[in-house]
């Protein structure tokens, strides 16, 4: 859905698009009084359409019994089992992993430094220790274990596609499309079909991780093939180059640093779906998140969290310096050092193998527990002190907008909705924003859903807009001020990272089972991404314009609004992009703490085969709505888009 | 409508490399535009309003001899990257012919190509286009790598390139930690290390400094004199054009507006578009005596110093206006004219 | 860089020093478990009741048959399929799901029932304990209406509000809202966590809240929940959905064994088959991993020495 290409538009801005748009909303509303709840298209929690039972019928046909999918679930498997003897299970006939906690350790390390610097091995060496001390090494080797597979699976297949986007516009418009469907669509639709196909094991969840984990690498990769210099390509090929040495001695190394910010972003993907996969039988730390949360203890699922998130600091932390290295560091010297330092890894290694200290993690120095109880009091003091005000403001948030707006769009009949919302996207975004609205309105209509749609509808434009505005804010203040950057990294990290599961709980003492709570989780979720993608926009903006406009004497107001928002456009667009899919990434989580609607149905579906065929309309009723706002937004921002864009000269 | 385009033969020409009727168009269907007398008539506004297409290079037809330093010059936007990429087909050209050394390049397949890129041409860029991952010796290596000579051998060749340009020392640094001047020695030693027949130039000199500049421009004058290479220059700075060029092709919106030496253009320039575009040039500088005889008045003594009709105005001034006598310009004993004081003060205190 | 070299030098020799020192890897072996039981799968459902079941029996095919017991954490639905891919041998609290038995048993016979475990299962609409002492009345289903400006929320437009749980149940509640002419909207919480913690808050800071719930379940050793009596069952008046007027069937929570374990053999079959036991003591072995913290393994330990004689009637001594 981030389509990163721009051209130019001729522009052709009608009067006052603003008025039009007035016009059309006070037309509607003044219809939603006079025809609601005609053709509401309401459908009961347990009813279901002829289409939901077909789908139904028809689960079970895929996938039984083929020797493909089973060539493939074996291979999986064997993959991650082989990685957890190694590290996180009993194997070869010894009562500890192949490798104990210091070979693991020594090894990161040295992997860290050989790949990124000494910063990120010490960080590396020290987040480990973190999570071996809260007690849950073993765990977080599993998740690391699974997560190192479903992250080279996903690399396996996402470079090469990558590559082939990056070279064939063709392949580029499919892979969009296809990417967007593998983004969207709620892992919860397709977790319980995959154990059908790959059985309930460790290659389920490998494969429910890379679906979910694999796009933003070909994304980022056929990204990267795109932005390399044409005259590098140009030099290459008047050398007379083929194309397979173009590729491979140009293009593919001068992708590195963003290939390799795409591999980031896939660890942090694959990171996320730790506590999903754990609803398949995924070992590990998200199994530790859903045990605490059964008994709502919020401290140990905190505890497991908190682990979660610094592996993926870590991690994080790692692949970024990877890909900044610059390309001049490989010297004599530090291959000395590097070789000096493996055979250092090769004496832990043996240590851990051979003393019970080495292999197993200490247990006496636990401070899981404390932890824990820190997490607790704070969660139960937080609920104490703010239990009042918060129900205040969630029913004055539901009652003033979230109801009103529900009602307009679940009281007018569909064919009004329809009508509007494809008028609005015309007004909007012209026929590109108008032809996929009317196409995705119409399935919506098809997949019997309709109603919880614009329930759903309706929290997803509330929560997006929340969205947009703390992460506009927040993200142009970190743009802005380079000490707020570096403050606000962690917590944005820890926010996107942090399984939404471990916050559900105090969000749910805070503001009950409401479409508010379930708005509020999304927010949190989706503002990290949001304000990250603004910051970077706002700090790519050339100093030269901040300084001219700071020259003829702007008050910051004015840069920010006349400068800086505007120059760094294309970075909102994909920032509202992202932050719209963020949030509907989170539908299915809202559907548990109380949102109802699509998300509920989603969830029914993979807990009840009844409502299987409901479940995976819901799910892609999801993606409808995903695709018709994105759209509609992207067409929006290329009509107002009046100036073009640094490479857009033919 | 539409037309088929006719070339000469072949064998008509004794350039080394020769254009004939080059179209390159950008757009919808832009096959259409050069085989349509009434879409090739159109100017740039006129032709996008109802085509939707740009035509970067229109109807060029030149020769370029060996051994020549040829100029193609215009302002941003005039086509003349554009003509240079089409001449190595990086860039397809839309219609016309291409033949080098009596090869039609257009029919040249992808094989063929890439062989004559390997040996015949290549190329130096106006960013430079190197590798940032490799270091410079790497870089300069790579078009000997890729056509697979040993390792021992085209490090003894890169090593010679590298010595000729002037970068000895720096072989082992990446590109990242060289001044932009030395980046594009970089950039001129990976075109001559596969010793080509002709090297093209992009703008090679425009992202540098005035200072590096002109140091590089006169390492090409240098080079050239030393390796004696076929180049064809694109430029869109006029004094660099006249410092390295033997003839000068002078383009606007993708076409031809006066193709000559450097002092045929200052000296007659086509139009008012070639006037406006040498009319900072020190003439001194760029005309020669043969520019500005005239006939003897009949009173005028013909005893003056002869000199030649080559010599450059600024070279003669001095002693046009010490001697007291009209100088005689005398081309292979025939006398052309003469010149005064008023002819050399005209030309020298110019501006215009 | 230099001062990271001698570091890691000395690391290694305080390593090798200390390390020389320490106990080695696979000094005690443990005895290696004999008997002639095999390996089975057996799933875990994700509610603590079931936690407690499975590691009862887990606990006790180890230690006494010397079984390898694979725990496997499914939601039930997907445990279901397991049967049929050989994934799950053992399901040990089944909550009715006519429509699953009659696919994997009846139609695929991929499972085979294994008889009841004794607990008995409660489903119906449930108070805070608060409520029923403030309103003795709310209990009768009649009055329901009278308070049904109580449960006003955000949520329920105006209604009373119904809270709804766990997407895994089916429940009858739109249709019982519907038929006894309640004023009441169901609203989904989505889940088993977002309904304990409403009861929790509702308890604890005096909101009303009427909400479907189930016994027995841990929370229970909590709050005790008082339920509100529907219409009384009988047989077949839930047998058309859309028209249920009276309260849920009594569960025999039952166990469900695959095809290809009750056919196997093992001593194993035999202790899931005999294993019963009563809603008491699943509370009590669930209050101990919920509330005390204990592994699920230390509580199964704790209860089973207190209650030798009833885990001997499993083992058929």
């Amino acid at each position: 859905m981030a389509s990163i290409t721009g051209s130019v538009e001729i522009e052709v801005r009608r009067p006052r698009r603003s008025v039009v748009v007035g016009v059309v909303l006070v037309v509607w509303v003044a219809a939603y009084f006079v025809l609601r709840g005609i053709d509401t298209l309401v459908l009961g929690g347990q009813e279901t359409t002829a289409l939901h039972r077909w789908l139904n019928d028809h689960r079970d046909d895929v996938g039984q019994g083929n020797v493909f999918f089973d060539a493939i679930r074996i291979a999986v498997d064997h993959f991650v089992v082989l990685l957890q003897n190694l590290v996180s299970q009993p194997s070869f006939d010894r009562p500890v992993p192949a490798i104990g906690w210091l070979g693991v350790v020594a090894i990161s390390a040295y992997c860290a430094w050989a790949f990124g610097n000494w910063k990120v091995a010490v960080l590396t060496a020290a987040g480990l220790g973190f999570v071996g001390v809260q007690g849950l090494w073993q765990e977080s080797m599993d998740t690391l274990a699974l997560t190192v597979a479903a992250v080279l699976l996903s690399l396996l297949v996402a470079i090469p596609l990558g590559i082939w986007a990056g070279l064939s516009d063709r392949a580029f418009k499919v892979a969009t499309l296809v990417l967007d469907l593998m983004q969207t669509l709620p892992t919860f639709v397709y977790l319980a079909p995959l154990t059908l196909f790959f059985a309930i094991g460790p290659a389920a969840a490998t494969i429910a991780t890379l679906i979910y984990a694999a796009p933003p690498a070909v994304r980022l990769t056929a990204h990267a093939i795109r932005s390399v210099p044409p005259e590098s390509v140009e030099a290459a090929r008047s050398l007379g180059s083929t194309r397979g040495q173009t590729l491979t001695k140009v293009l593919l190394p001068m992708s590195r640093s963003t290939v390799v910010v795409g591999i980031n972003q896939t660890i942090m993907a694959a990171l996320s779906m730790v506590t999903v996969a754990a609803l398949i039988d995924a070992p590990g730390l998200g199994q530790t998140v859903l045990k605490a949360l059964q008994t709502l203890d919020v401290g140990v699922a905190f505890n497991a969290g908190l682990a979660i998130v610094v592996l993926a600091i870590v991690l994080d932390r790692v692949t970024t310096a990877a890909g900044d290295r610059p390309w001049r560091t490989a010297n004599r010297r530090r291959r000395i050092l590097l070789a000096a330092g493996g055979v250092g890894v090769l004496v832990a290694v043996w240590f851990s193998r051979t003393y019970v200290w080495a292999a197993e993690f200490p247990s006496q120095i636990g401070i899981g527990s404390q932890i824990a109880k820190v997490a607790s009091d704070v969660t139960n003091w937080v609920q104490d002190v703010f239990g009042g005000f918060t129900y205040g403001v969630r029913d004055a948030v539901t009652n003033g907008l979230l109801n009103p707006l529900e009602a307009l769009l679940t009281g007018s009949p569909w064919w009004l909705v329809t009508v509007v919302v494809v008028a609005l996207a015309a007004v909007l975004g012209g026929w590109r924003g108008a032809v996929p609205a009317a196409v995705c309105l119409g399935l919506l209509v098809a997949t019997g859903v309709w109603q919880d749609s614009m329930v759903t509808l309706a929290s997803t434009l509330l929560a997006t807009v929340v969205v947009v505005a703390v992460g506009l804010a927040l993200g142009v203040w970190a743009g802005r001020n380079r000490r707020v950057d570096v403050w606000i990294r962690p917590v944005l990290d820890a926010g996107q990272t942090m399984p939404p599961f471990v916050y559900l709980v105090p969000f749910l003492a805070l503001f009950g089972t409401s479409r508010f709570t379930a708005i509020a989780a999304a927010v949190v979720f989706a503002v990290p991404v949001t304000t990250k993608i603004v910051a970077d926009g706002i700090k790519a903006v050339p100093v030269a314009t901040v300084e001219a406009a700071n020259s003829v004497g702007s008050s910051s107001w004015q840069v920010i609004s006349k400068v800086q928002l505007p120059v760094a456009r294309r970075a909102i667009t994909l920032a509202v992009n992202q932050g719209l899919i963020y949030v509907l990434s989170m539908v299915v989580v809202g559907g548990l703490v109380g949102a109802g609607a699509l998300g509920y149905d989603v969830a029914a579906g993979f807990a009840q085969s009844e409502l299987y065929g409901k479940g995976l309309a819901a799910g892609l009723a999801i993606v409808l709505l995903g695709v018709m706002l994105d759209r509609i937004t992207q067409a929006a921002a290329r009509r107002t888009q009046n100036f073009p864009s640094r490479g857009d000269k033919q | 409508m539409t037309a088929q385009l006719e070339y000469p033969d072949i064998q008509d020409t004794d350039a080394l490399l020769s254009v004939q009727g080059l179209w390159k168009v950008f757009g919808p269907k832009a096959q259409r535009v050069p085989h349509r007398p009434d879409l090739a008539a159109l100017d740039r506004a006129a032709l996008y309003k109802k085509t939707g297409c740009t035509a970067a290079v229109r109807d060029l037809s030149f020769g370029v001899a060996p051994g020549e330093v040829f100029v193609v010059m215009g302002l941003s936007g005039s086509g003349k990257s554009t003509l240079v990429r089409c001449l190595t087909r990086l860039i397809e050209p839309t219609a016309g012919r291409l033949i080098f050394e009596g090869e039609d390049l257009r029919a040249a397949d992808e094989k063929r190509l890439r062989a004559l890129r390997r040996s015949k041409f290549s190329m130096v860029f106006q960013h430079f286009g190197l590798l940032p991952h490799r270091k410079v010796i790497d870089n300069v290596s790579y078009g000997l790598e890729i056509r697979g000579e040993s390792k021992p051998d085209r490090r003894r060749r890169a090593q010679e390139v590298i010595d000729l340009v002037g970068l000895a020392g720096n072989e082992q640094l990446y590109p990242e930690q060289l001044s932009g001047g030395m980046q594009q020695r970089v950039g001129l030693a990976r075109a001559l290390a596969g010793d080509p027949d002709v090297l093209l130039f992009d703008e090679p000199f425009s992202a540098l400094d005035p200072l590096i500049r002109r140091e590089m421009q006169t390492e090409v004058v240098r080079l050239h004199r030393e390796v004696g290479k076929t180049m064809v220059f694109v430029t869109h700075d006029l004094s660099e054009a006249l410092k390295v060029g033997d003839r000068i092709l002078l383009m606007r919106d993708g076409a031809a507006v006066q193709l000559g030496t450097g002092d045929e253009l200052v000296g007659a320039p086509a139009d008012d578009y070639v006037r406006q575009f040498v009319r900072d040039v020190p003439r001194a500088d760029v005309l020669t005596l043969r520019w500005i005889v005239r006939d003897p008045r009949p009173d005028e003594p013909l005893d003056g110093p002869e000199l030649g009709p080559d010599l450059l105005v600024r070279e003669a001034t001095r002693l046009v206006l010490e001697s007291d006598r009209p100088v005689k310009v005398v081309d292979h004993g025939a006398l052309l004219g003469v010149i005064g004081d008023e002819e050399i003060l005209a030309v020298v205190a110019d501006t215009n | 860089m230099k001062k990271l070299r001698y570091a890691g030098v000395l690391t290694a020799v305080a390593l090798a020093l200390t390390g020389c020192g320490g106990e080695k890897v696979g000094a005690d072996k443990p005895a290696a478990a004999g008997k002639d039981c095999g390996t089975f799968n057996l799933t875990v459902s994700p509610w603590v009741g079931y936690e407690a079941n499975a590691a009862v029996v887990s606990y006790v095919a180890t230690k006494d048959l010397g079984c390898k017991v694979v725990e496997k954490n499914l939601k039930e639905e997907i445990a279901w399929q397991g049967f049929s891919t050989g994934e799950v041998d053992v399901n040990l609290e089944n909550w009715g799901h006519e429509d699953l038995k009659q696919k994997y048993i009846t139609d695929d016979k991929v499972a085979v029932e294994a008889g009841s475990t004794g607990v008995k299962g409660v489903i119906g609409w449930y108070v805070p304990p608060w409520m029923a002492k403030q309103y003795p009345d709310i209990t009768d289903w009649k009055s329901l209406n009278k308070y049904a400006g109580l449960f006003k929320t955000s949520e329920s437009g105006g209604k009373g509000q119904l809270l709804d749980g766990d997407p895994s149940y089916v429940t009858n509640d739109e249709a019982l809202v519907k038929n006894l002419s309640l004023n009441y909207k169901v609203v989904q919480s989505g889940s088993e966590t977002a309904l304990i913690q409403a009861f929790r808050d509702a308890e604890k800071n005096k909101k009303p809240l009427l909400a479907y719930f189930y016994e027995p379940q841990w929370f229970f050793n909590e709050v005790k929940l008082v339920k509100i009596n529907l219409p009384a069952y009988k047989t077949g008046c839930d047998a058309v959905p859309a028209k249920v007027a009276c309260d849920y069937p009594p569960y025999d929570l039952d166990k469900i064994v695959s095809k290809k374990f009750a056919d196997s053999g093992s001593p194993a079959y035999d202790l899931v088959k005999n294993f019963k036991w009563t809603n008491e003591d699943q509370n009590a072995v669930a209050r101990m991993i919920a509330v005390d913290k204990l592994t699920p393994d230390a509580a199964a330990e704790k209860w089973v020495k207190d209650n030798q004689s009833t885990v001997n009637t499993w083992l058929g001594k």
